[in-house]
């Protein structure tokens, strides 16, 4: 079994959560294979002990951190969040971790950060899915600076009470629960604060399909799947998709005025 | 033609059909766990198992149907006559699994609403040319009887069964669509028909029958 994580309640869902079963056998996770229980069968061979993350660029004390001092430097929260893939299925998962914004004010941005550019470990050996050419290597993503700030986005080490389980993106990754799962990058080795847009996995790989924001939007149809229902796992019925998954109290406001069908 | 060959083309026969219903009585036996309370994870079809059924169903029509389209041009190549009477019983396989890809697909994810079937429909060309493929089976399987080659005559019969290409470009393209990113599947299946096709142009006369 995998270790515990001590950590105070600090979000609730409100609704009952997917069963641990699930969470871990239910994955997308393209580093370990293309079948939604590849994760769960293939990632045993990443190795997430010893590991660093290195935060750098546009900070006033750059450095590498190491995943257990890391695990240390902050309370630990759990926080019971929905999880809404693009695909239309969604689960609801308690996390446990830290803000991201924590580790953001520890280094100091600069005045001129305006976005945070965050890495996965590129390493075909423990990823075998990097020997093929589904998507450029390693897998990037991106967030604006005040979504990178913004309370509710979090940095999960643990999942149900336990580290995370390494298809579930050990042994750290972001949760940013008002937008699309693969926004939420796994197994991070390097955040970089960065002035200008960067690139991100998906919407490299179809920018039609996967733009920057990738905010939950049941008014704004992706090319294969309808976004204005879901099915949650563990239900036998789609639901109605909230905008901004069911956080546009706390989120909305980030986008005013900004046109989220061009922005999608 | 000799008992001994009769029992053996009738064994061929019926080992295309117990082959081609396996997979389907496998999903019902998986199905029928689910309702004995196991969970879909244990009973197989992972935690998503409206999805995984969906996408098992379609990818069974796909591959009977490219069974079916084998036929011909195996035929040719091998000259094996006795290979010629699975090509019925294949293509009506791949209608049958398409029929119930498609069921699943309408009462389970659209929740047997016409309205949001016919929203899919409209909206995303990869539901749309699943439903194309459907649509140009059908009439396939309804004259696939001796009686209906009789009234219809050999020729247009036969024309009218030339929509099984345009049925299986459709169903390539539906799959190429439906998955994310590049995924080396469904262009082998993509690759696999275009070869069954072009072999139907190479000449003839190069085949002896």
């Amino acid at each position: 079994a995998l270790a515990r994580l001590v950590a105070k309640r600090t979000r609730d869902a409100g609704e009952p959560a997917t069963s641990y079963e699930n969470v871990k056998h239910y994955n997308n996770f393209y580093e370990f294979g293309f079948g939604k229980e590849d994760p769960s069968r293939n990632a045993g061979r990443l190795r997430t002990h010893p590991w660093t993350v290195k935060v750098d660029g546009l900070v006033a004390k750059p450095g590498v951190v190491d995943i257990d001092r890391l695990t240390r430097l902050f309370p630990l929260e759990e926080r019971v969040y929905r999880h809404r893939c693009v695909e239309a299925w969604s689960m609801v998962i308690p996390w446990t971790g830290f803000p991201l914004a924590a580790l953001l004010k520890m280094v100091e941005p600069l005045s001129n950060a305006r976005y945070v550019a965050f890495e996965t470990l590129h390493d075909p050996s423990q990823m075998p899915g990097q020997r093929t050419r589904s998507l450029q290597w390693p897998y990037v993503e991106g967030l604006r600076m005040d979504e990178a700030m913004h309370p509710l986005t979090f940095m999960a080490l643990g999942l149900y009470g336990r580290v995370l389980p390494n298809q579930n993106g050990a042994p750290l990754r972001l949760v940013v629960p008002w937008k699309y799962g693969f926004k939420s990058i796994k197994s991070i080795v390097r955040i970089r604060l960065v002035d200008r847009q960067p690139p991100t996995s998906w919407n490299l790989t179809a920018p039609d399909e996967y733009g920057f924001f990738a905010n939950v939007n049941p008014a704004v149809d992706h090319p294969r799947w309808t976004q204005s229902r879901e099915r949650r796992i563990g239900d036998w019925l789609p639901r109605r998709t909230l905008p901004f998954n069911g956080y546009a109290d706390d989120v909305a406001g980030l986008y005013r005025g900004m046109n989220l069908v061009r922005n999608f | 033609m000799g008992t001994m060959t009769r029992g053996r083309s009738l064994a061929l026969r019926w080992g295309v059909q117990v082959a081609m219903a396996l997979p389907l009585a496998i999903l019902v036996g998986r199905w029928l766990m689910m309702a004995g309370g196991v969970s879909p994870l244990d009973a197989g079809l992972t935690a998503e198992p409206v999805a995984e059924t969906i996408n098992r169903l379609g990818l069974w029509a796909l591959r009977a149907l490219w069974l079916a389209l084998a036929i011909t041009p195996l035929r040719r190549l091998t000259g094996w006559a006795w290979l010629a009477p699975w090509r019925r019983p294949l293509g009506l396989w791949a209608f049958a699994y398409g029929c119930i890809h498609l069921l699943v697909y309408f009462v389970l994810d659209q929740g047997a609403a016409f309205d949001l079937l016919w929203a899919d429909v409209v909206k995303h060309r990869f539901i749309l040319l699943g439903m194309a493929t459907w649509l140009m089976l059908l009439p396939l399987a309804l004259t696939s009887t001796r009686a209906s080659i009789r009234r219809l005559g050999g020729r247009r019969w036969q024309a009218l069964h030339r929509l099984v290409y345009p049925a299986g470009g459709a169903a390539a393209i539906h799959f190429i669509l439906r998955v994310k990113g590049f995924q080396i599947e469904p262009w082998i299946y993509a690759g696999l028909l275009l070869t069954l096709l072009g072999m139907r142009m190479v000449p003839r006369r190069r085949i002896k029958v």
